[in-house]
């Protein structure tokens, strides 16, 4: 893919971009959604075609409310059409024009959904385990009543890191741990902090808020991109303008590599310089590892695990890392799980009118996973473990937890 | 041969010949309008698409520009179904005078246009593509126009009040008896057969072709073709016509037209107006241009290029023909019995597509006085068929319709959205539709591919439905496949250059186009 400017010029280049297409329908067989319901016309249709038809100001089409967002029609598209970003604008324009349903706000702040849960987190966990309330949400916020939605803590990432006495080096790293983390998955980040200090970095924790990636999906541009450029800001802390930012929600980190510049045509000094230096965890492990650097005193590990790697992975290009480090652990037994999507997309898959689409793109992976019955499922991104768990019962983990286990962590 | 009676008899089906036809039935006349192919081929279906505010003649020609600017004012009551309000502006590129901006400005109110002048950072709010190191915005109230759906819309009022209509029916001869004129001789180019049409008031409204036309009754008519170039891109590079703002120039025009923005145009006489020839030059000067106003246009992708011939008069033939009502400058009805005692013949000549109506009023008041009979002109008032709404036409549309069709009606053309349901409606309206006449109707082809993918479709569908035979199923695609990549092979580099290449895979590779059997 060519890269893109900078600021709102980016969305003139995602939208010349319409002009390569050759028509080829590539993109129309990759697309999970499109193959699944006819809902949802597919990416050539509702990107470089559908563009033609738009005009600022009044959105002709309502079924580019169904793409997921995966971008794997841009990852295939052999011509360079920016079909997702195209996408991802026409539906913000859309959500602008009639204003995004409660829902989408809702699910498009995680941090006021577990800032809201935490206090009493047993009970709003019980809520959402109850079936007859998570009835009534689907009624009234259109949260679909089996979707998977996440477990709060009472206490959060940021309440550990107060207490946690790091190790000194002169290897830094800035760790961006996102929300999910944040809110419902503390132990992820610990065990982030304890793999890179184990690796003889330390590790810098800034304050941090969402990076505004939900808020995209659901259209919400203007305020995404006022999160994003508060993000990038709170990530450069004095004396660290030049240290890798190590993110470990794929999602979060795709969005300061490429999105918040391709589809949000966000710009700022913090967000150009952060955006360079971001890697995903184990890009970044697996940078290490190349250079002769990465720790290996691994024990065995026992298990069968078998891997997906995310879209939001994917569509940072740069294969399949944490495949690469989790093949160097002794006794574990790898599978690939060789499949485009889990279709949760994000936020996608919780909403009403999507859970089912949802569900019959995920159906694939799901099948895979269920013939194999693997002890674990691995996969980067917090919301697709969460779907996975929900459609087959399997117990899924960042595959950090199973690097954490090889380096003798519990 | 066969024989028609008609009061009045309208040669050329642009939208001149097709206003004058709406305007003459509206007035009690019986109208037969005639065109050696079929209607909105000739100039009119091969013009800029701009709606002109009068902006382009304020400074030059202040007559124009206020017959521009009430007209726009008109078509916008009568006609909205067939135009889209796009706006425009007029902006100081770094290479235009900016001394220039002020007399414009001056001469657009003069002229009673509605114009506003805007800060340079809301005209480039408005049009990020714009050229940021413009110097003045002005806003005016240009629009585009479809020419199919204008014309067709004034056909079908036509032949609402009465009007019979005659496509691809040539003349071949103008009948005299001695200083009349009494009809013409037309002859049926898809079958070959003669009709004969006796008419009270013959109209000449045959554009550029109005000389040839002339001579057939034996009188000269010295229009002179001249022939202008525009290059079609790919989508919408602004949402407004963006003109540059000094004295008119070529390329200096970009139209938003449905899917696409058209840059034009140039203007070099040319013997004949069938000589629809585009240079590799040319297109190259108007990609330059657009350069200019859009920064970054060279990059764009180039769809197809086009050109066509306007009905120029010399000035001497504006003085020379006109009746007792003072007409204009920009078009002329030359009343032939005045002119040369042939009684019976009428010329328009000249004008724009924007001004179609105020010709065809001028027109018809001179046939009505020869006639000695037909109603007061009410073109000013009556709403065009499909305009009845007063809802302009919008590029969404489309995309719009085709979300709500069934999913059993599949798209035929998809970069146009043609489904199969819009195709059967089209073909059952009149018989021996040829691809190209689908292709102006519904705009099958037109798009990014250029046909690669719908027009085997169609040839396919209208064979399996019985009104193509084999062979006339496989020339009718290998004809419109050619004329297709007429208009592609000047414009043959980057993205088109790839399609180009993936269709004729398709019809070579695929389907062996040049060796089906005949
Ligand atoms: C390059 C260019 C760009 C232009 N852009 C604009 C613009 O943006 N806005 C605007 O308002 N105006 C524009 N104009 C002007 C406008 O397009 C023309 O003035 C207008 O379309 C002329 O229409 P018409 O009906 O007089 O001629 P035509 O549309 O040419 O119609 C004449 C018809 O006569 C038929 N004919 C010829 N000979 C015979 C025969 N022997 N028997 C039967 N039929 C015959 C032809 O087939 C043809 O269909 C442009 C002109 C040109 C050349
Ligand atoms: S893959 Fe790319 S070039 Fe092919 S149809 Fe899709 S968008 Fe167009
Ligand atoms: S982003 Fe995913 S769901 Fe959307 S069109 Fe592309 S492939 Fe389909
Ligand atoms: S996507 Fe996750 S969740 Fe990542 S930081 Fe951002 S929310 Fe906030």
């Amino acid at each position: 893919m060519t890269e893109l400017a900078w600021g709102a010029e980016a969305w003139s280049e995602v939208r010349a971009s319409l002009d390569r297409c050759i028509k080829c329908t590539v993109c129309e067989t990759a697309c999970p959604v499109a193959a699944v319901t006819e809902l949802f016309p597919g990416p050539k249709t509702v990107g470089p075609q559908a563009e033609r038809f738009r005009t600022g100001g009044q959105s002709p089409d309502l079924s580019v409310d169904y793409c997921s967002g995966c971008g794997i029609c841009s990852r295939v598209c052999p011509q360079d059409v920016r079909i997702a970003e195209l996408n991802s604008r026409a539906r913000s324009e859309l959500k602008r024009e009639r204003g995004a349903p409660l829902r989408d706000q809702l699910v498009a702040r995680p941090g006021l959904l577990g800032r809201a849960g935490r206090p009493v987190a047993p009970l709003f966990n019980w809520a959402m385990a109850n079936s007859l309330i998570r009835w009534a949400g689907e009624r009234t916020i259109g949260i679909h009543r089996k979707a998977p939605v996440p477990r709060s803590t009472t206490r959060t990432f940021s309440y550990w890191v107060g207490h946690h006495v790091g190790t000194r080096s002169a290897r830094r790293v800035v760790y961006f741990h996102g929300c999910s983390t944040q809110w419902y998955e503390p132990h992820v980040g610990q065990k982030v902090t304890a793999i890179l200090e184990h690796n003889g970095y330390q590790v810098v924790i800034p304050k941090q808020d969402c990076c505004g990636l939900p808020l995209q999906s659901n259209g919400l541009f203007p305020a995404a991109r006022k999160a994003v450029t508060r993000l990038a800001r709170q990530l450069v802390p004095d004396g660290t303008s030049d240290l890798p930012v190590i993110a470990s929600s794929t999602s979060c980190g795709l969005m300061l590599k490429r999105e918040a510049r391709e589809i949000l045509g966000a710009d700022s000094p913090e967000l150009r310089s952060v955006s360079q230096r971001t890697y995903d965890i184990f890009e970044f492990l697996l940078e290490l590892h190349q250079r002769g650097e990465l720790r290996t005193d691994f024990k065995p590990v026992p298990l069968t695990v078998a891997y997906h790697a995310p879209c939001q992975q994917q569509n940072q290009l740069i294969g399949k890392p944490a495949l690469e480090i989790l093949r160097l652990i002794p006794g574990l037994r790898l599978v690939e799980l060789d499949r485009s999507c889990c279709g949760i997309a994000g936020t996608y898959g919780v909403k009403r009118e999507k859970y089912e689409i949802a569900m019959r793109v995920g159906e694939p992976l799901f099948a895979d996973i269920q013939a194999e019955g693997p002890d674990l499922v691995a996969c980067d991104s917090e919301t697709c473990r969460w779907q996975i768990s929900a459609a087959t019962g399997a117990t899924s983990v960042h595959p950090l937890e199973i690097l954490h286990r090889a380096y003798g962590g519990s | 041969m066969n024989a028609l009676d008609t009061d009045v008899l309208v040669i050329g089906g642009g939208s001149t010949g097709a206003g004058v036809a709406w305007d003459s039935a509206l007035r009690g006349l019986h109208v037969t309008l005639v065109d050696r192919q079929d209607f909105a081929t000739g100039t009119s279906g091969r013009f800029h698409g701009l709606l002109h505010s009068g902006g382009r003649y304020a400074v030059k020609d202040p007559g124009s520009a206020r017959e521009c600017a009430a007209e726009n004012r008109i078509l916008r009551q009568v006609a909205a179904d067939c135009l889209e309000d796009t706006g425009g502006l007029f902006v100081s590129t770094p290479e235009d005078d900016l001394e220039y901006a002020d007399r414009f400005l001056a001469a657009a109110r003069a002229a009673g246009m509605e114009i506003e002048e805007v800060p340079v950072g809301v005209a480039l709010r408005d049009e990020p593509r714009l050229n940021p190191k413009i110097r003045r915005a002005f806003r005016v109230q240009d629009g585009s126009i479809d020419s199919w759906k204008m014309i067709s819309a004034l056909l079908r009022g036509a032949q609402a009040h009465g009007a019979k209509v005659l496509p691809y029916h040539k003349v071949v001869k103008v009948i005299r008896q001695g200083d009349r004129v009494e009809g013409a001789v037309m002859e049926d180019q898809r079958t070959g057969e003669e009709v004969r049409v006796n008419a009270g008031c013959v109209v000449n409204a045959a554009g550029a072709w109005s000389g040839q036309v002339a001579q057939l009754a034996g009188c000269e008519v010295g229009v002179r073709p001249g022939k202008g170039v525009m290059v079609a891109i790919n989508h919408r590079l602004a949402r407004a016509v963006l003109n540059r703002c000094h004295l008119p120039s070529d390329g200096d025009i970009i139209v938003p037209v449905r899917t696409v923005s058209v840059i034009g145009t140039t203007d070099h006489p040319v013997a004949d107006p069938d000589d629809t020839e585009c240079s590799p030059e040319e297109v190259h000067q108007m990609i330059e241009a657009g350069e200019l106003l859009v920064p970054g246009f060279k990059e764009s992708r180039a769809l197809r290029v086009w050109s066509g011939s306007r009905p120029l008069l010399p000035k001497t033939e504006g003085a020379a023909g006109a009746g007792d009502r003072e007409v204009s400058r920009s078009h002329t009805v030359l009343d032939h019995g005045a002119r040369d005692g042939l009684e019976g013949l009428v010329t328009i000549a000249g004008g724009k597509f924007t001004t179609l109506r105020l010709m065809a009023e001028d027109t018809v008041d001179v046939v009505v006085r020869k006639l000695g009979r037909g109603a007061e002109c009410r073109t000013r008032t009556e709403v065009l068929p499909g305009s009845e709404s007063h809802h302009f036409y919008w590029i969404g549309n489309r995309q719009q319709e085709a979300e709500s069709d069934p999913p059993d009606d599949p798209l035929i053309c998809e970069c146009e959205l043609v489904s199969q349901h819009d195709l059967d409606t089209v073909v059952a309206r009149r018989p021996n539709w040829r691809l190209d006449d689908i292709r102006r109707a519904l705009r099958v082809g037109m798009g990014p591919c250029q046909g690669g993918f719908c027009a085997f479709r169609v040839a396919g569908m209208l064979h399996q439905e019985g009104r193509y035979g084999r062979a006339e199923a496989n020339s009718a695609l290998r004809e419109f496949v050619q004329e297709r990549w007429k208009g592609v092979k000047v414009i043959s580099w980057g993205a088109q250059a790839r399609q180009t290449r993936l269709d004729r895979w398709i019809f070579e590779g695929v389907y062996d186009l040049e060796h089906l059997p005949e």
